[in-house]
């Protein structure tokens, strides 16, 4: 099929166009920018030498962790809940919990203010308890808050989809056998939707890692490292900085997300 | 397997929590929106007059994304369709690493991709201070989730056979491609479309970087209104955008399952 | 509609990218108007063979395809003119049954009136014209069988090629289709190849049939010759199960552990039989009828009776412990044990 064979490549030379102008070559600019600062190639390790970068970056591998752990021990047992019960409401329940799938980190960043800021709910309901007033938005919590809220509905959808496609003639073989619940979601369910963790699970990290709405809303004052190259680029003019900064970020987000595809075997991808 | 009577009890409450955690907010957000003053809460009254100053407001940045969205699926469209076809027909170690290289904007922070796009073309002028500028960096966010979604439904219609079909037919491969392929996909596309759409609209961490004074989206002015506008307008405005993207992402629930496929 | 083409092939072989060898370089030679069948096992290259005959995969190089004589090779092909029916049938689910008959006919640039109104006759020819406004989805597999056919034949192809056409349908649907099929290539009197795994499909349908192993031809011959005549070991238990004696020719009668077979005059015996114990005596189940012991000289000790209704599979041993299998009606009671005397029709055994 040779007509085909030349119309598959007329058909691809647009996206070749568009990647090589658009992403190959601003990338290649930015990392010539970031081995042209004051500091010439050892810019690229100021991420390790600088200690107040390092600081961040430390911070912020700690934060996507947490926000990982959370974030799947939560959809873990929600997805398990949802998968194996049928009731009325369910459907409703599930729209809801992953209606906020695409809602953007700003607009995250605002949930938060108004669940955990000065006028937020926890607020008034710690007021009305006598319990002083809670108020953690604009900190470490109130970004874990933040981005636990922006990667919850994905993890669902994924792990929903994972729980519901294990064969439940498994877990009846293994209590056939005589396991115990416990064994067998220890043995049996965690195992089989363990791609479906790791790759929800790598998702959730990056996106943490990555991620800039939420931080920028809740407060500029928080070193997490989007925050810094941030700050870098537009309040210091600090071009190699910036860039190198976020090369090590790409390259984080980047490795974590190929790695667990080569282990979880499936497409996975972060999201803004 | 029914669960045991705690575990159930200890799985709905951690459910209905994650529930409020997400919804309550958004619902106070809402009420806020409505609200004549939130800090005395709903007794105060209620009042569209929020709303209006929104639309008075920021009405323009409405616009922009609207337009940006809608220039942004358009290109998805002419550029992604044909080349997923032209990726899925014939899966090969050259075509996995195309797709790799094209999906890594996707891996890489908004921040980065931003950032070297104003390093490469901040230069011309004319093209940082047009919208174009925007749409430049939302296609290449939301390219890959379209070449997923339009590659994900190739594969699991087994359009091949169904081209070769068309070919023992006397098709030739550009009428394959319009009388077989694209109907056929159509289902990928509309997924892949929703999704580019709500991406779009949505879109902030490159838009923050690449926006400038003139060319303000929605989630540039929310981020602005977050900052300098009482809590009533942030409310009001984050309502206008719910009411946006709702629907939008109703109609991918719908297409949940082809989208969570292609968009993994 | 018009005769069909006759198609050689000359020294095609194909190696896939992956450098998987599917097909060994071989020559054919298909008859105009014959139906013409690829029988053998999954992975023996009866499906290669037919999609580099049909153009949709290319010969490796040396290879050259002819239809009527015109090299076709370089074709793809949508510029062969040839009809297929594929195994998932390739149904495009956008358009109703009678756009589908169409399509062929609406790349060829005819107008809609008068493409719909020879899709139209065609479906009736198929008498499924009732379903012509139907989607694709709401046809059952039979009737998704018979669109495929229509649309292929709807453009008057020079050749029709069938790959596995009846293997997605269950028995019953199966053998009544595989009726409808024959009589109507036999109409048609179009070339016709049909690739299929299914002996039975291809003893029915065949003018003549390619029996096929490993990217090679094993055999090709009249469903007669293929048969009672297996060129080999292979194709003698490809199609249909074949029982083996052992044992020596001595004054026209094949001696063996069992007994004693009267031989025809015209049996051929093999070229060269090395010594006693060289010669196989080739027979289906059956060609074997049983009888008492006391009238025939060859006898065998039942194994094991399988009841079928109407007739029931023996398994019997001769004294050497070797196994064979017969039919036979299901009136008589065998009991596991018993001797058991057999009679073969002279007319249907071979020596190898």
């Amino acid at each position: 099929m040779h007509s085909a064979d030349r119309l598959a490549r007329l058909f691809l030379l647009p996206l070749f166009l568009f990647v090589a102008a658009f992403f190959l070559l601003p990338m290649v600019r930015l990392v010539g920018v970031a081995g042209s600062g004051p500091n010439g190639l050892a810019e690229y390790l100021a991420i390790l030498t600088n200690p107040r970068h390092l600081a961040t970056l430390l911070a912020t591998l700690a934060l996507s962790a947490a926000v990982t752990a959370a974030t799947l021990a939560i959809g873990t047992v929600v997805a398990l809940f949802l998968a194996r019960n049928r009731f009325v409401g369910r459907p409703l329940l599930v729209s809801l919990l992953t209606l906020p799938l695409a809602f953007p980190g700003v607009v995250v960043g605002f949930m938060v203010i108004l669940l955990a800021g000065r006028q937020g709910l926890l607020s008034s309901l710690s007021m009305g308890l006598g319990m002083g007033r809670w108020v953690f938005a604009y900190s470490m919590a109130g970004l874990f808050a933040g981005y636990v809220y922006f990667s919850l509905p994905r993890v669902l959808v994924t792990l929903m989809a994972a729980v519901e496609k294990l064969d439940p003639a498994l877990e009846e073989a293994a209590r056939s056998l005589g396991a115990s619940r416990a064994q067998v979601m220890r043995d049996v369910t965690l195992p089989g939707i363990a791609p479906a963790l790791m790759a929800s699970g790598a998702i959730a990290f990056a996106t943490a890692m990555g991620a800039f709405g939420t931080a920028f809303t809740l407060a500029t004052r928080i070193d997490v490292l989007a925050m810094t190259i941030y700050t870098e680029f537009t309040l210091n003019a600090n071009f190699a900085t910036a860039a190198a900064l976020s090369i090590a970020l790409g390259l984080i987000t980047w490795m974590v997300l190929a790695l667990t595809r080569n282990f979880a075997g499936s497409g996975v991808a972060a999201a803004g | 397997m029914k669960p045991h009577r705690l575990t159930f009890a200890f799985q709905l409450t951690v459910t209905l929590l994650a529930c409020a955690f997400l919804m309550v907010p958004a619902g106070a957000s809402i009420l806020a929106g409505f609200t004549v003053n939130y800090f005395r809460g709903v007794s105060s009254g209620l009042t569209l007059k929020w709303i209006g100053e929104v639309l008075a407001l920021y009405s323009d940045t409405i616009a922009l994304s609207i337009a940006i969205a809608l220039g942004t699926l358009g290109v998805t469209l002419l550029i992604g369709v044909p080349a997923a076809w032209a990726l899925a027909r014939r899966p090969s170690r050259l075509t996995r690493l195309v797709e790799e290289v094209v999906t890594l904007p996707v891996a890489i922070p908004g921040l980065a991709l931003a950032l070297a796009l104003i390093l490469a073309y901040g230069g011309i002028r004319e093209f940082r201070m047009s919208p174009l500028f925007i749409l430049t960096g939302h296609v290449l966010y939301t390219l890959p989730f379209m070449l997923r979604a339009v590659m994900a439904v190739l594969a699991a219609v087994d359009v091949r056979t169904l081209e070769e079909g068309a070919a023992s037919l006397g098709a030739s491969p550009l009428q394959r491609f319009f009388h077989v392929v694209v109907p056929n996909a159509r289902g990928g596309i509309l997924a892949g479309a929703l999704m580019v759409v709500t991406l779009s609209i949505g879109e902030f961490n490159l838009t923050w970087m690449l926006h400038t004074p003139l060319t303000k989206t929605l989630p540039v002015g929310l981020a602005d209104s977050y900052a300098s506008m009482r809590l009533e307008i942030a409310s009001a405005y984050t309502l206008v955008f719910f009411v946006m993207i709702v629907p939008l992402l109703v109609a991918l629930q719908l297409f949940g399952r082809t989208v969570q496929g292609a968009a993994r | 509609m018009n005769r069909g083409a006759a198609i050689t092939v000359a020294s095609c072989g194909k190696t896939f990218a992956d450098g998987t060898r599917a097909l060994s370089p071989l020559d054919l030679d298909v008859r105009a108007g014959e139906t013409l069948v690829l029988l053998g096992p999954s992975g023996c290259g009866k499906t290669t063979l037919l999609r580099l005959i049909a153009g949709l995969e290319a010969p490796d190089a040396g290879g050259h395809i002819r239809f009527d004589g015109a090299d076709v090779t370089a074709l793809p092909i949508e510029k062969r003119n040839v009809g297929m029916v594929f195994q998932s049938y390739a149904l495009f689910p956008n358009m109703s049954v009678i756009d589908n008959v169409a399509y062929g006919l609406r790349v060829r640039g005819m107008a809609q009136a008068a493409r719909r109104a020879q899709a139209a006759g065609v479906l009736e020819m198929m008498r499924i014209g009732a379903l012509a406004q139907r989607r694709i989805d709401q046809l059952s597999g039979g009737q998704r069988q018979r669109v495929a056919l229509a649309r292929a034949l709807a453009v008057e192809p020079r050749v029709i090629l069938l790959d596995e056409p009846l293997t997605a349908l269950d028995a019953a649907l199966r053998e009544h289709l595989r009726g409808e099929i024959d009589a109507l290539l036999k109409r048609l009197a179009i070339t016709a190849i049909y690739v299929t795994h299914d002996q039975a499909e291809a003893l029915a349908l065949g003018d003549r049939i390619v029996v096929m192993r490993n990217g090679a031809i094993a055999q090709v011959g009249t469903p007669r010759d293929v048969y009672f005549r297996p060129a080999d070991d292979f194709v003698a238990d490809f199609v249909g199960v074949t029982n083996r004696l052992t044992g020596t020719l001595k004054n026209g009668r094949f001696e063996t552990a069992a007994g004693v077979v009267p031989l025809p005059q015209d049996l051929v015996p093999p070229a060269a039989p090395s010594g006693p114990g060289a010669v196989r005596l080739l027979f289906r189940p059956e060609a074997a009828r049983l009888a008492s012991p006391a009238d025939t000289p060859l006898v065998f000790e039942v194994v094991q009776v399988e009841f079928q209704g109407a007739r029931q599979k023996v398994t019997l041993k001769d004294p050497a412990g070797a196994r064979i299998l017969v039919e036979a009606p299901a009136d008589g009671l065998l009991v596991p044990g018993a001797a058991v005397g057999l009679i073969l029709d002279p007319a249907r055994i071979s020596l190898a």
